[in-house]
């Protein structure tokens, strides 16, 4: 601890301990709690102590009864606990009786209070961080405190009680592992008694009729085989087990939530998964639960390295049955495929289904989201059923439009269940786009083409559900060229290309500004996979969609502009987009980089300027033939709006296009040597032309830390470039080198007026040279914050919010 | 309690005979006949002119000059003629009243009032009967406009359908909530059905009984009043109609396709035609397209609307403030004008004309908006921008109106070039919204046409679009009488206060009192009143005058009433006290039979009536009748 800190600690002290002095708020006392704890697991507690007898009578002082506040009290307890983690100073407190002044039943437990739940919450949280030692351990043993937690486990706060479940983890953890550490599976005789009480509690709460004790229960497990990697673990499971599966012959069963996580967590433990009472209590799970229940084991044990493959299949058929059931429900030609065969396929004959709508769909929706996270993993199941998974996504999809043709009268309840529901249609278009990872039979496809067309033509389709359908397609389009890889596009989806390109011209004129939008965003990925292909190019220019993009450049929505913007940089670069036809009017700008040049310097809002900085960036980098022309004559205008702009988003992309453009003159960035003199010195007059060095000094002192770091990094990489290890060049320092160091100084006093004026080459480099870029980038790369976030500066704060510092001279912002 | 049903479920025409009095329960007109009819252009046309006469199979041309054929459609060159209400299942003369529910359903009215001896009264709210009439009257202004030489009969074999009428009058306006009482029988009060400026359904009760009309009602927020579901609660019965005609079509996303597709036509330079009502979801759009315009980039092209009642409809909707949604109503607090369709017209983007004659062509500028009548085609100022515009496929005609098939509409002009949009904006409730109105108000019986109690022919395995309701509702067809599903069993009757004084009422039973009332029924506009019996008259001494009295039946002097009943044993016992002997008790199937065998009498004692059977001993029967009657209470 710092001496001012020491300094400050006695009045601090005295602060918390007096109930007349309010504490500023719980964050302060959280900070100081967070130091104490970095400062003992720095050095010894008892030292600490020791050195700083004022923490002790604070302790003391709260054992009197009193008015103390409940967070003062909170703290304290906690405060205790952190101290106590260290087993010598958990001794010299149990010598003054203070421990279980606080924590036994002499202490806030049979006070008043005890009532507020940050007092029970302290409660815990002491004990918790104190429960390191065996001591600790018969101190809990002793002191009654393990039947407290007990009855905080139903605490009415979620938070105690959560944190009770979590403390009787750390007991058993603690209990368990130092005597049974090192042995293949202890037996319950060794277990300390603590220990025995604690399994003893969870046992009979798991035998209990009561679901919330069960629920308890088995959180409390779920957490222990989630954290605890001990041996023990082997033989608590081997002893509750049994009780578990026990659980899965009531009807209805108990707290199935809580239950699928616990056989998660043990499942996914490396010292319990090799247990084959396990598997067998799982797959019996899976045939006890119901869907809705079982859909996240199934979900999970699928995504487990390692399983028996017969509960791996019993899994996946849990997660196709309601999209089987789907298929099942549709008039179907036989022969086509089905999800489930066999066995699981006849269980179909039963109607899975539930009766209410929502429980229908939200079934529906999770079997969905499932599959979608099983489809690109690794370990997904083999052989995985794409075509009928095709098939029965599309069947949803047109029970969702209400063009199925349902074949029986279950299927027809599914029809008015799903007629127009958004969520399942979110759910179907994210799967469907997923699926078009794998292949599926021509016909199939023509039939995912068809119904995703229907979604993006329908007026019925909520903004939402049109962005995921234009998400699908354009996944199922770039999945669809041939050979795979290959930029062009098959015949079918040229065909549907026209279809698409007539929607999205109507789309485009929508009055939902998201519709819009996600029909510019559709456009510009298109664009930007198939810009350069013949079939793409000449349907795209047959229709209106590129004059409808131009248009929308002026669109009263700032996202749809920007959006618009990004799609226009795509057309512009392929050469897709045709000149307005307003040659009588000399004042509309007539090339696209005209068109956003006055967006960036009219429109008032930041995300259209933002995209439009980011599509000079490409058009500089990609070489796109308007600006590969005169890149110097292009990137000055843009530069000089950029570094004007009151959104520093803007100003980043600003000097990441100047970077870009230094790039270009330079050579790329990185380890290389420096630019050969001649280029160097034609580089930085072009640097100068654009007056890029106005703006990226300006920058360094820019009031928004990202523009600064930006700046910083592009001044140190045109300084590595200019100046090669070793050489230094001979530049003098003439009054122009002067008056540029005399302005950077007043702009870093916050002057923002003077401009440089004409700059020489020389000037530069020699300011470069003068300045400590390197430890200018490494103060900004601290949080603004590092200073206050000082210890000292905490204890100040607290001591200015009450006064005690005399002058109230907080630095508050 | 009876419905006659009478026409399609959307224009509905309903008779019910409820207490005596025969109620009409709108006057819609079915004029989807006129799509049979070519169109009446208003400038000649020689394509119409010169369309093929039609001929039977067999080469007989006896029709080819009434009958044309175009693109294989055969169409009736006359004035076009529409399908009358029936007249034959009930005598329209015996109507009461008729209760009109919106403005579309009311243009057969005059068929009714001029034709058929009806003498009632018609009901309807203000705006209703103003827009009605104005509707009414470019109906007969599209038609007498354009006169045509010949009036076609050959072609049908059956007088079926009417050549329209001419102009006529509505009579008694009413306000929401207002309580009218007809003949005292029942009372009717229209409700605001949020469907239509001043549209409302009507309940019509008695004091026993409650009937709910519910007819072209919306759950929407477009702007007249909001629907009242509360006082449409404990319903009887609850007569369903006008839902909406395209459950599958949603509203909101149909103003989002009409927006896209005008404005995707006007960008490339076409013209939009929007044939349509001169009132109702006219409004609605030109206020979505006052927000659309400018962020669409469409504030220089003009909206021409074009009707003989145009300026009419405009200024009325600004008018009837109280029959709009709350927003529009505060906007004349203002004050400002309720729809901003003023400030369209202010700043010159709408225009307004009678017909296109006159200033219109002045005015004319292309590319443009045009809304006009009728959404038919067969008539008004869209047969000539039909005809116009047709021929080119930068051009789009948008169907909003949901009345008439728009693939029938376009036939007559087949071959089109112009594209054809079809976005039909039928705000009336779906069957979601029919489902949650029906948990709400909970009527005992629901009443619909038999076309919503299955999914519709076309789509038959959407069940989600019929009426689903417990117990099922009742249906009916066209032209069907249907007995309503309850009997009326209790009938009010007020009791004169001083008659109410003399009453002595003896509680019987806990709670329930009785009393026995010697009064006059008198019964006048179905209103019925117990008024005290006349005083008996005083002797006169000998005059002979006639009495005044003579007219009221003589109140005899009533002998109490009796109840109770007569526990035998007990009775038995009474009767052995009182010196009978040798009694013998059987039991019966309705009672007990007490035999007094040595007086050779006989006591039958029953549950509603005592008999004491004996020979000519006036005296024992009398003794007898008087231990009877201590067992019983008297009133």
């Amino acid at each position: 601890m710092d001496p001012e800190c020491a300094r400050l600690l006695p009045a601090l002290c005295a602060v918390l301990a007096d109930p007349r002095q309010p504490v500023a708020d719980d964050t302060c006392l959280e900070k100081l709690l967070d130091w104490f704890k970095a400062v003992t697991e720095a050095g010894s507690s008892l030292l600490l102590l020791q050195e700083h007898p004022c923490l002790v009578e604070l302790l003391f002082h709260v054992l009197k009864p009193q008015d103390l506040s409940s967070r003062i009290l909170s703290f304290a307890l906690r405060l205790a606990g952190i101290f106590a983690a260290q087993e010598n100073c958990f001794q010299f407190l149990q010598q003054g009786e203070l421990l279980p002044g606080l924590f036994g039943e002499p202490g806030p437990l049979g006070a008043a209070a005890w009532a507020a739940p940050s007092v029970r919450s302290g409660w815990i949280q002491g004990l918790h961080s104190l429960a390191q030692h065996p001591s600790a351990l018969r101190f809990l043993a002793d002191s009654g405190a393990v039947d407290t937690i007990f009855s905080l486990q139903g605490d009415p706060s979620l938070f105690v009680a959560s944190a009770a479940g979590q403390l009787l983890v750390r007991v058993l953890d603690l209990a368990l592992r130092g005597p049974a550490e090192g042995r293949v599976c202890p037996q319950a005789w060794d277990w300390p008694a603590c220990a025995r009480k604690v399994v003893c509690h969870l046992e009979d709460c798991l035998r209990s009729e009561a679901t919330p004790r069960v629920t308890q229960a088995l959180h409390v497990l779920t957490t222990t085989f989630g954290h605890c990697r001990g041996l023990w673990t082997q033989g608590l499971w081997a002893r509750l087990s049994p009780l578990v599966a026990r659980l899965l012959e009531k009807d209805p069963v108990p707290a199935p939530h809580a239950l699928v996580d616990l056989l998660l967590g043990v499942a996914r433990s490396p010292v319990l998964s090799s247990d084959p009472g396990l598997w067998e209590t799982a797959a019996q799970a899976l045939s006890r639960l119901s869907p809705t229940q079982a859909g996240p084991l199934a979900a999970g044990i699928l995504k487990l390295q390692d399983c028996p493959q017969a509960l791996r299949i019993q899994a996946f058929s849990i997660l196709l049955q309601p999209l089987a059931h789907v298929l099942e429900a549709t008039a179907q030609a036989p022969g086509t495929p089905r999800l489930l065969e066999g066995a699981a396929g006849d269980l179909m004959a039963v109607d899975t289904f539930p009766p209410s709508r929502s429980a229908c769909v939200g079934l529906l929706c999770s079997a969905l989201a499932h599959l979608e996270l099983l489809q690109p993993l690794p370990q997904r199941p083999s052989p995985w059923p794409q075509a009928p998974l095709l098939a029965a996504v599309v069947t949803i999809l047109r029970f969702c439009n209400g063009s199925a043709a349902p074949s029986s009268e279950a299927g027809g309840r599914l029809c008015a269940m799903l007629v127009g529901c958004v969520r399942v249609q979110r759910a179907a278009l994210d799967f469907l786009g997923v699926l078009s990872q794998g292949l599926g039979p021509q016909e199939l496809v023509t039939q995912v083409f068809a119904i995703l067309l229907e979604y993006l033509v329908s007026p019925d389709s909520s903004p939402t559900v049109l962005k995921k359908a234009f998400q699908a397609t354009l996944r199922w389009l770039l999945s669809s060229a041939t050979p795979p890889g290959c930029c062009d596009l098959e015949p079918y989806a040229q065909l549907v290309l026209g279809e698409l390109l007539a929607v999205l011209q109507k789309r485009l004129c929508s009055p939902c500004w998201e519709v819009r939008d996600s029909g510019l965003e559709f456009l510009t990925q298109m664009t930007r996979h198939w810009g350069g292909q013949g079939s793409f190019r000449q349907a795209l220019l047959g229709s209106e969609v590129p004059e409808l993009t131009r248009q929308l450049l002026q669109d009263p929505e700032s996202y749809v502009r920007a959006s618009a913007v990004a799609a226009v940089g795509q057309l512009s670069s392929w050469g897709l987009l045709t000149a307005p036809s307003s040659p009588e009017h000399p004042a509309v700008p007539q090339t696209p980089l005209e068109e956003l040049l006055l967006v960036l310097t009219t429109d008032s809002e930041g995300f259209p300027r933002r995209a439009v900085m980011r599509v000079f960036t490409e058009w500089l980098r990609d070489g796109y033939a308007d600006v590969a022309e005169d890149p110097e004559q292009s990137v000055a205008p843009v530069l000089r709006a950029a570094s004007r702009d009151l959104d520093w988003e803007v100003r980043v992309q600003g000097l990441e296009l100047a970077l870009v453009f230094l790039e270009q003159l330079l050579g790329p960035r990185g380890p290389s040597t420096a630019a050969p003199p001649g280029a160097l010195t034609q580089a930085l007059q072009a640097l100068c032309r654009v007056q890029l060095f106005e703006f990226a000094f300006r920058s360094l002192f820019d009031c928004d830390r990202p523009v600064a770091q930006k700046s910083c990094d592009l001044l140190l990489f045109l300084k590595a470039k200019a100046t090669p290890s070793g050489s230094q060049q001979e530049v003098g320092d003439g009054p122009n080198v002067a008056s540029v160091e005399a302005a950077l100084r007043r702009w870093q006093a916050g002057e923002q007026g003077q401009p440089l004026g004409e700059l020489a080459p020389e000037a530069v480099l020699a300011v470069l040279r003068s300045m400590d870029l390197e430890a200018l980038r490494d103060t900004l790369a601290e949080s603004s914050d590092h200073v206050e976030r000082s210890p000292q500066s905490l204890l100040q704060d607290m001591l200015a919010t009450v006064g005690v510092l005399g002058d109230n001279e907080a630095d508050c912002y | 309690l009876k419905l006659y049903r009478k026409r399609h479920p959307t224009l509905p025409c309903n008779v019910l005979k409820f207490k005596s009095t025969t109620i009409m329960l709108d006057c819609g007109l079915d004029m989807t006949s006129t799509l049979n009819f070519l169109p009446l252009p208003l400038v000649q046309s020689p394509r119409l002119s010169n369309l093929p006469g039609w001929s039977l199979k067999d080469g007989n041309a006896f029709l080819d000059k009434e009958l044309k054929e175009c693109s294989g459609h055969v169409f009736v060159d006359s004035v076009p003629e529409f399908c009358l209400p029936e007249t034959e299942l009930i005598d329209l003369s015996t109507v009461d009243v008729i209760l009109i529910s919106n403005y579309h359903c009311m243009m057969a009215l005059p068929y009714i009032t001029e034709h058929t001896g009806f003498m009632g009264t018609v009901y309807a709210t203000e705006p209703t009967v103003q827009i009605g009439r104005l509707l009414m009257e470019e109906l007969v202004n599209f038609i007498e406009r354009v006169p045509k030489a010949q009036s076609a009969s050959l072609w049908k074999n059956k007088d079926i359908q009417r050549r329209c009428y001419t102009m006529q009058e509505v009579n008694s306006l009413v306000g929401y909530s207002q309580k009218i009482e007809l003949f005292g029988a029942v009372q009717v009060t229209p409700l605001s059905s949020g469907y239509a400026l001043g549209s409302s359904n009507w309940i019509i009760q008695s004091h026993y009984e409650k009937v709910s009309y519910v007819s072209g009602s919306s759950l929407l927020t477009t702007h007249p009043q909001p629907m009242d579901q509360a006082s449409l609660k404990n319903s009887d019965v609850l007569i369903l109609t006008g839902l909406t005609q395209i459950p599958t079509a949603n509203p909101d996303s149909m103003v989002g396709e009409f927006c896209s597709n005008l404005a995707l036509t006007v960008r490339n330079g076409g013209n939009v035609l929007v044939p349509c009502y001169p009132s109702g979801v006219i409004y609605d759009l030109l206020e979505c397209l006052y927000q659309y315009i400018d962020s669409a980039g469409l504030s220089s092209i003009p909206f021409y609307f074009i009707s003989p009642v145009a300026n009419s409809s405009l200024e009325f909707s600004q008018i009837f403030a109280e029959w709009l949604c709350h927003n529009k109503q505060t906007k004349v607090y203002l004050p400002e004008p309720p729809f901003p369709h003023a400030e369209l017209i202010q700043t010159n983007k709408l225009k307004h004309y009678p017909s296109i004659h006159g200033d219109f062509s002045n005015d004319f500028r292309q590319p443009c908006v045009v809304f006009t009548g009728h959404p038919s085609l067969r008539f008004g100022d869209v047969v000539h921008f039909m005809e116009l515009w047709g021929k080119s496929s930068l051009n789009t005609v948008i169907f909003t109106e949901p009345d008439f098939s728009y693939l029938e509409a376009l036939a007559p002009y087949q071959p089109l070039a112009m594209k054809c949009i079809y976005c039909p904006i039928d705000t009336r409730l779906n069957f979601i919204q029919v489902s949650k109105l029906l948990k709400e108000v909970q009527p005992l019986h629901v009443v619909c046409p038999e076309q919503y109690t299955q999914p519709p022919p076309a789509q038959s395995h959407r069940m989600d679009l019929m009426v689903d309701c417990q117990p099922p509702a009742m249906s009916y067809r066209r032209a069907e009488v249907l007995a309503l599903p309850f009997k009326r069993r209790y009938e009010k009757i007020e009791i004169m206060p001083e008659l109410a004084d003399s009453l002595v009422p003896m509680e019987i039973k806990p709670g329930i009192s009785l009393a026995t009332v010697s009064a006059v029924l008198h019964t006048k506009d179905n209103k019925h009143v117990l008024q005290p019996p006349p005083r008996p008259a005083q002797p006169t001494g000998g005059k002979k005058r006639k009495r005044a009295s003579d007219d009221i039946p003589d109140c005899k002097v009533l002998k109490p009433l009796l109840s109770g009943s007569i526990p035998v044993d007990q009775f038995v016992q009474t009767l052995e006290k009182h010196g009978f002997s040798d009694i013998k008790v059987e039991d019966t199937a309705k009672g007990h039979i007490v035999l007094l065998q040595e007086a050779e009498t006989l006591i039958q004692i029953e549950e509603d009536s005592t008999h004491i059977i004996c020979d000519d001993d006036e005296v024992l029967r009398v003794r007898l009748r008087d231990l009877v009657l201590k067992f019983l209470q008297k009133f």
